[in-house]
């Protein structure tokens, strides 16, 4: 028997949804996977709150799923049963602070990452992580995936900005780690261990995080390649002359014609690789640097290079990138976005052997993604209606992630493992590498009910 | 249980459509309801995934499906936004459509639609009969968004206030109004809407001094009857497509260029919306397309059509703010937005500020208001702070239901802020 009352108690009844209406809209996320209704969802409104819930769940044994916006492309945030609870936290979504003075802020899970940003900048700061799904994404989420984005390779990654965490364990009693001062050996790095541990740790209730300063001036240019070795030289040519852009993108042949099908803005249908490429930083550094850029594209045997001359001719150029996943979502019902990650280097490998794969299984597939740190995004575009499609594309998908481990590449560079990329973790890391995961989730987590089938599942 | 098996079996008919949503959220940072409620029923992907659970018969209950269904706005800032696609509003139309079908229409709103809208005489008659008895039940305030209370109709529609209504309609005014064109200027049909012929009348005022000042003939029949989008959007089709016949009948008999709108849901209705059904209407279905294919919003008439110079002349002291509000159907639908700022700022008594969130819905979403009055005034009444933020005295719409939500929530705070149809502010200009 639910203690469906007991929840009520906590949170309020408005806040605790128990209809199968209800509940059906808190069965999926953003990954391919069958959705799977829970048993209750519930909406704490405070810290407080969801320290309770979280007792009371303990209490009965009841399996959790923390979840933010569920933009999840992993599975993560898909119960795991239908006796679980879902936990939202999109109701704790106050940010509490963003300090000027020792730069940083402190927020609830449920703030949604592009308006902590827009507030950021509001006051001339910098919160760099951006991953697509900024939007609507939970900067909850955001930490319990580590998600990314396209600033990674000059600004980092979510975990980059973390600098201390509260978060409840699986008794609903408060851990705390981590601080507001930039340096902080107080204990066990509690926090880098809740980084990307999707859920299945404990539930983060507050974050601290580090912020900068904004840069002054940034400098966007395009650049056509007739071969994909000759972007990936390119792309090794800037990094080793020291520059690091801020965002390095990619899109090959099929992206390319894809997004001049949707918006039709003159991109060369006949290019093997597009890099899109923004520096910033001092504007007398920006100018150096995209001289430097410019300089090794041409070296580099690119064929075309637009520089962006305003705000205007900027905004042009990333509109090209911002259409590539619509562009592509739109060609097919089903899209199965991947994020195997390969050393930069072996970029070029990788597009052949998603080529290869594509041929091989007869199946569409477009690829974009952030060229400067190898993260790619190789979609399959399919109709996950059709049997025997799928099953070709689950196929492809193995043979996709065999093929990035061999290039000493990994799994996930920003989506997580979830569900869909269990399978694979061991054959990526090792046995005892999923054993020792196993041992830390049972130590902090006796009775299993914190996503208790994702990733190394207990 | 055979009638949730052909419930089922009609939704199915979606399926090609919804199976394109993939599950990103996108829909959760535009939809107005969500941003409310932060409830994923309310946002467009968790009533997708209802509508496509009760096609396969995942779920038993059709009408907690509706009941989700019914709060929406239908303001289309979900299908603006989505990356895969997704067109949420035709969904949402046939799905309350379908179920209309299935489990019938609300009783009160099937005796407006069919007996009112549809039937424009006897639509007029029942206003006029209770003309005499308006002064009795509505009390006008002297307030600047000219609205009046209705003490004794709380139990039926709250603490809302209402537009004061004029002495006379449109069509009882002018009966059948026919201005012909001077020499080389097109003829427009005005469509003035059931706000713009019984409410708004001074839209539609506005509106003929427009066209009159510039040499364009206009025609107004007398007896047109409602655009239809109430009982489409509430899920009646049967009554829509009456209400469909009776104008495309009055319509098709007249010699006309362009048939004009200011109100955007009739223009979108008019355009898209006939068009659509009268294909299943064979003796429609060429006239609607041809009317269709006129429609045109007179922001987009003026300043596309006219290609009237506005160039506001300079004056030194400009006596008031004003700011305008984006609606969802002139905006999202139609993509009108310069035309009308172009308009606001033809007229050099106001200075022009923008708005925080202009684009964002106002709440009303016609029956929307009507049924779902608790979340219709939270929304409006964020639209209502970000008017008021931004210093304006007057507030520009391109919609008369627009005009009606801002006005009751102005009112209900006591703001001392006007509410103005765009076409009103730019006809001032004229001599």
């Amino acid at each position: 028997m639910l203690p469906t009352k007991d929840f009520e108690k906590i949170v309020g009844r408005g806040n605790v949804l128990a209809s199968v209406a209800d509940r059906q809209t808190y069965a999926y996320d953003s990954a391919v996977l069958d959705p799977v209704t829970p048993a209750l969802v519930v909406c704490p409104e405070t810290s407080g709150q969801l320290g309770g819930v979280i007792a009371l769940c303990y209490k009965h044994g009841l399996p959790m799923t923390v979840r933010g916006s569920g933009t999840n492309l992993s599975g993560g945030t898909v119960p795991d049963s239908t006796d679980s609870v879902v936990i939202s936290t999109q109701k704790l979504n106050r940010i509490l602070e963003i300090n000027e003075a020792d730069l940083y802020a402190v927020v609830e899970p449920g703030v949604v990452t592009a308006k902590f940003a827009g507030a950021v900048s509001q006051k001339n700061l910098f919160y760099p992580p951006d991953p697509g799904s900024q939007a609507v994404s939970t900067i909850g989420g955001n930490i319990a995936e580590n998600a990314g984005g396209l600033r990674g390779l000059k600004y980092g990654v979510t975990k980059d900005y973390v600098m201390g965490l509260e978060f409840f364990d699986s008794k609903g009693d408060i851990v705390k780690s981590g601080s507001r001062t930039v340096k902080c050996v107080t204990g066990y790095n509690l926090s880098g261990l809740m980084v990307a541990s999707e859920g299945t740790l404990g539930v983060i209730s507050k974050a601290i995080l580090k912020l900068i300063p904004p840069p002054k001036a940034s400098k966007a240019m395009t650049a056509v390649f007739d071969d994909v070795q000759k972007a990936a030289d390119a792309v090794a040519g800037i990094i080793a002359a020291h520059i690091l852009p801020c965002t390095l993108e990619f899109m090959d042949n099929v992206t390319i014609n894809m997004v001049e099908d949707d918006v039709k803005i003159g991109l060369p249908r006949d290019a093997q690789a597009m890099l899109l490429i923004e520096v910033d930083g001092h504007p007398a550094q920006v100018e150096d640097d995209a001289a430097t850029v410019e300089a090794q594209l041409k070296k580099n045997g690119a064929s075309g290079i637009f520089v962006a001359r305003d705000a205007e001719e900027k905004n042009k150029i990333w509109e090209a990138r911002r259409k590539a996943l619509p562009a592509l979502a739109r060609r097919r019902p089903t899209i199965v976005l991947e994020d195997a990650t390969v050393p930069r280097s072996k970029i070029p490998a990788m597009i052949g052997a998603i080529n290869e794969i594509a041929a091989k299984y007869e199946l569409l597939v477009g690829t974009f993604g952030h060229a400067g740190d190898g993260n790619l995004h190789p979609s399959i575009l399919c109709d996950r209606r059709d049997k025997e499609e799928f099953s070709r594309v689950e196929n492809a998908i193995d043979e996709l992630f065999r093929r990035t481990i061999e290039m000493g590449g990994t799994l996930s560079g920003e989506h997580g493992i979830g569900t869909a990329k269990a399978k694979w973790l061991e054959l990526e890391t090792s046995k005892a590498t999923t054993e020792y995961s196993r041992l830390v989730r049972r130590a902090v987590d006796p009775k299993g009910l914190f996503n208790p089938s994702k990733m190394a599942a207990i | 249980m055979d009638n949730l098996r052909q419930l089922a079996a009609e939704l199915s008919k979606l399926d090609d459509k919804l199976v394109k949503c993939m599950r990103c959220g996108t829909c959760q940072s535009v939809c107005p309801i969500f941003a409310e409620t932060v409830k994923e029923s309310d946002v467009a992907r968790g009533k997708l995934a209802l509508l496509s659970n009760l096609a396969s018969e995942i779920i038993d209950d059709p009408q907690a499906v509706r009941e989700r269904l019914d709060r929406c706005l239908l303001c289309g800032s979900c299908q603006d936004a989505c990356p895969s696609g997704v067109k949420t509003l035709d969904i949402f139309m046939k799905a309350r459509e379908i179920s209309a079908r299935y489990l019938g229409l609300n009783p009160v709103k099937k005796l407006i639609f069919r007996a009112m809208l549809c039937n424009p005489r006897a639509f007029n008659f029942a206003l006029r009969a209770a003309r005499p008895f308006q002064k009795l039940f509505m009390r006008a305030q002297q307030n600047a968004p000219r609205t009046a209370k209705v003490p004794l109709a709380k139990f039926a529609i709250g603490d809302r206030r209402l537009p004061v209504m004029p002495e006379a309609s449109i069509h009882e005014k002018y009966g059948d109004l026919d201005v012909p064109a001077k020499p080389g200027k097109p003829k427009v049909l005005f469509f003035p809407g059931c706000m713009g012929d019984k409410v708004y009348t001074n839209v539609t005022e506005a509106c003929i001094k427009i066209f009159k000042h510039f040499g364009v003939g206009v025609r107004i029949p007398g007896n047109l009857a409602c655009c239809g989008i109430p009982a489409l959007a509430s899920g009646d089709a049967e009554g829509f497509k009456t209400m469909l016949a009776h104008d495309v009948d009055i319509i098709k008999k007249i010699d006309f260029d362009y048939i004009v709108t200011a109100c955007s849901s009739c223009t979108e209705t008019i355009g898209e919306l006939w068009p659509k059904y009268a294909s299943e209407m064979p003796e429609y279905s060429a006239a609607a397309k041809d009317i269709g294919k006129k429609a045109i919003d007179i922001n987009a008439f003026i300043v596309d059509v006219l290609k009237v110079d506005t160039l506001p002349k300079e004056k030194l002291q400009k006596t008031s703010k004003i700011t305008y509000h984006d609606s969802c159907h002139l905006l999202k639908s139609l993509g009108i937005s310069s035309q009308p700022r172009k308009l606001v700022k033809a007229n050099s008594d106001y200075e022009f500020v923008e708005m925080d969130e202009a684009d964002k819905c106002c709440g009303c979403g016609g029956s929307f208001t009507l049924t779902h009055y608790d979340i219709s005034r939270k929304i409006g009444q964020r639209k209502r702070d970000n008017i008021v933020k931004s210093g304006a005295k007057t507030v520009a719409c391109g919609c008369p239901a627009c005009m009606m939500q801002i006005s009751n929530l102005l009112a209900l705070n006591g703001d001392d802020v006007k509410v103005r149809h765009v076409a009103e502010i730019f006809a001032e200009t004229l001599e």
